[in-house]
């Protein structure tokens, strides 16, 4: 008899998830999903606000990835003001970004990724997390805890706080870094590239032992999106939107990431409160696209600092053309923490950050603007329109989770077909299918600006849609 | 000037003839909680955060608009006072949408400090949650009607030391407003001078400077009270 697998909640990402499973009569998988079942209706509740507290209200939609929404809200400021930013107010933007980029990644590759294949796919549950990764490996988990650490005290030295610091506006950001900022910065600099080749060396010596899951978590062509600089350098806060093929093939190239709207499209989903966009020229079929780590370095022809160019080269080597497997989005993470320690190094020395000529001072003159940046999870676009006194009229938010919508269903899909056989649900097989959405380190919370814990729940339905098994995880 | 003799949870004390209770308590150095009074302008007694007991009678005052009189005898912190207090700053912040987590004043608002002051960790009545706009049509200032608590400094400061008389308040209860002329935009108003004496003067964030983010508005109130040193007692210096 035919059934329906459903996996609710989804454990070790950030946000609250289910999958389900549909099952043919003879027990093979006919198609999966991954929902999102939590709604927090930001985008509503920012109407009648003024565009000034953007900055401040939108960072709070997460406690992992604020610095994203922050930097995103304050450009989509600075397009309605329509103001060129100062010079060292950029770099400083781009030093924070960095800082969240090293931070989120960390999380997502020590804290919630690295127990499965650090620690063993079938050890068993209560072993694999963090705990059992710092039993395991006591000086790794200890380094990449400290790593999120340093990610955090860049955020922390220039906004105040480590998490929702409001410090970039409409114009600029607040105030620049002090000198005693970048002494305690540059002392991490050794420990966190030490770690970052640490973990990039162990990524590197278990993929060989992890060939299946190289094969299977999400390995298939779509397109790939991200932004990149003018010469197709790898970027995280500025530049212009490029897609790429699974070939490898630049399908479109230098789009104003202000016009986005003329190159995505939003499909609604009646069994998730996550949209899904698609790449509107080619459909929602052949226009899926990933976004994050893995598109990042897609797409891009160079990171722009030598260490990680190094790295970059190496990795385009796993692939055809485009690299498609998602288990290497936790490789992808590595290369962009290294990137970001290589950056972050160079910014500390440059006599920019320190100026105080920060802040863009205008009224409202456009009623209409946009802000992307690269959040760790992928592209991030703040989409506002205001009257002529600054109110919000409508907010539209494209977040980096929703855009791999599709990406992750497929993903479900494919590992569950091969690891998946009958009405049984092994216990070693629901974790694998929750490791192929955790390779996207989806943020459920952003996505749909939804709240929650992590728990996870697995259905398996029948044709006509009824509950044959379940297994539930808190 | 004469001075009068009462006590205030218990001690003796002294103070000028015509003086109220809170400028007496404040002069022996005891603190009352206040969020309407303001140094340089006349009392209204609206926020009723600084009542107080007096013995023989049968209501709670405010210290703000009592008087003292000879052989007063004062209680600031009884048990039944900081039960009022707490009931009243918890209507305050159930009335309207106070979030202090993405307010302009956040980290220098009156009303929050004192939420802190009286340890008040959660709300036990049902928040309004009405719905409120945000005048943003001045060229300068903005104004949250979200965070206002009618505590009408703004109007007071407006009419007796700018002397434009630009603010009013509008409704009555629960839907009282502040409003500027005869509810005009702010941006619209005839008589308003855009002196700034309102943003300086407001407890929490109702009043901002335009472009203000979170944590930004701090207050000058030294401006205020040196206006009204300079004009009443010919004081024309800065006063620390």
């Amino acid at each position: 008899m035919a059934h329906r697998i459903i996996i609710d909640p989804v454990t070790r990402i950030e946000g609250h998830a289910k999958i389900s499973i549909h099952m043919n009569d003879d027990g093979s998988v006919v198609d999966a999903e991954f929902h999102v079942v939590e709604f927090r209706g930001f985008e509503k509740f920012c109407e009648g606000r003024p565009l000034s507290e953007m900055p401040g209200i939108t960072p709070r939609i997460c406690g992992i990835c604020p610095v994203s929404h922050l930097l995103a809200s304050a450009k989509a400021g600075d397009d309605i003001l329509a103001v060129q930013i100062p010079t060292p107010s950029d770099k400083l933007r781009r030093l924070m970004n960095l800082g969240q980029i090293i931070q989120s990644h960390a999380l997502s590759f020590f804290h919630l990724s690295a127990p499965d294949f650090l620690g063993g796919w079938d050890t068993p549950p209560e072993q694999r997390n963090v705990f059992g990764l710092a039993a395991r490996h006591p000086e790794l988990a200890r380094a990449g805890i400290r790593l999120r650490q340093f990610g955090q005290e860049v955020i922390e030295v220039l906004g105040g706080r480590k998490i929702h610091p409001a410090w970039a506006v409409p114009g600029g950001v607040r105030n620049c870094l002090t000198t005693d900022g970048q002494k305690r910065l540059k002392a991490w600099i050794p420990e966190a590239f030490a770690t970052t080749q640490l973990a990039l060396n162990l990524f590197k010596d278990i993929l060989e032992k992890n060939s299946s899951e190289l094969l299977l978590f999400g390995n298939f062509p779509s397109l790939f999106m991200g932004l990149v600089g003018p010469d197709g350098e790898w970027e995280h806060h500025g530049g212009k939107l490029r897609f790429k093929d699974s070939q490898g093939k630049i399908i479109a190239d230098q789009l104003d990431p202000r016009r986005y709207a003329e190159w995505i499209c939003e499909a609604s989903n009646p069994n998730s409160y996550l949209k899904s966009p698609y790449f509107h020229r080619l459909g929602i079929e052949a226009g899926m696209y990933r976004v994050g780590p893995l598109a990042r370095l897609n797409v891009c022809d160079s990171m722009g600092m030598p260490k990680a160019d190094a790295e970059l080269r190496q990795f385009k080597q796993l692939g055809v053309g485009a690299v498609t497997s998602s288990f290497l989005y936790h490789h992808a993470r590595l290369i962009e923490i290294l990137a970001a320690v290589e950056f972050i190094q160079a910014y500390l020395d440059d006599p920019d950050v320190f100026s105080n000529r920060l802040r863009a001072d205008a009224g409202i003159n456009n009623l209409h603007g946009v802000g992307a940046s690269e959040a760790p999870r992928g592209t991030l676009f703040h989409d506002y329109t205001v009257d002529e006194d600054g109110i919000l009229q409508k907010v539209n938010m494209i977040i980096a989770t929703g855009q791999n919508n599709l990406a992750m269903n497929q993903t479900v899909k494919q590992i569950a077909s091969h690891y998946l056989h009958g009405k049984e649900i092994p216990e070693p097989m629901l974790n694998r299918i929750e490791h192929g959405i955790r390779c996207y380190d989806p943020c459920l919370s952003c996505s749909t600006h939804a709240i929650g814990q992590m728990p996870l729940r697995i259905e398996l339905l029948g044709p006509m849609g009824q509950v044959l098994n379940e297994v539930t995880r808190g | 000037m004469a001075a009068k003799t009462l006590t205030i949870n218990g001690r003796q004390i002294s103070a000028a003839e015509g003086s109220t209770v809170l400028k007496a308590a404040e002069e022996a150095g005891v603190e009352i909680p206040s969020l309407c009074h303001l140094d340089g302008v006349y009392d209204v007694g609206a926020c009723r955060l600084c009542l107080v007991e007096v013995k023989g009678a049968s209501r709670l005052l405010p210290a703000c608009t009592t008087v003292i009189s000879e052989g007063m005898e004062v209680q600031t912190g009884t048990e039944r006072l900081i039960k009022y207090r707490r009931m009243t700053l918890e209507l305050l912040f159930a009335e309207r949408n106070h979030v202090c987590s993405v307010c302009v004043a956040d980290g220098h608002c009156e009303l929050q400090t004192l939420a802190y002051s009286l340890g008040m960790d959660h709300v036990r009545f049902d928040y309004l949650f009405p719905k409120w706009d945000v005048d943003n049509t001045h060229s300068l200032f903005g104004m949250d009607h979200n965070r206002c608590i009618l505590c009408t400094r703004c109007v007071r400061v407006c009419w007796h030391i700018e002397g434009a008389g630009t603010k009013n308040v509008s409704g009555r209860g629960g839907q009282s407003k502040i409003i500027t002329d005869l509810n005009a935009a702010w941006g619209k108003s005839d008589s308003c001078t855009s002196c700034g004496k309102c943003v300086q003067s407001c407890p929490t964030g109702a009043l901002f400077y335009k472009g203000s983010t979170v944590g930004e508005m701090v207050r000058d109130r030294s401006k205020l009270e040196f206006i009204v040193n300079a004009r009443e007692k010919k004081l024309w210096v800065y006063q620390d």
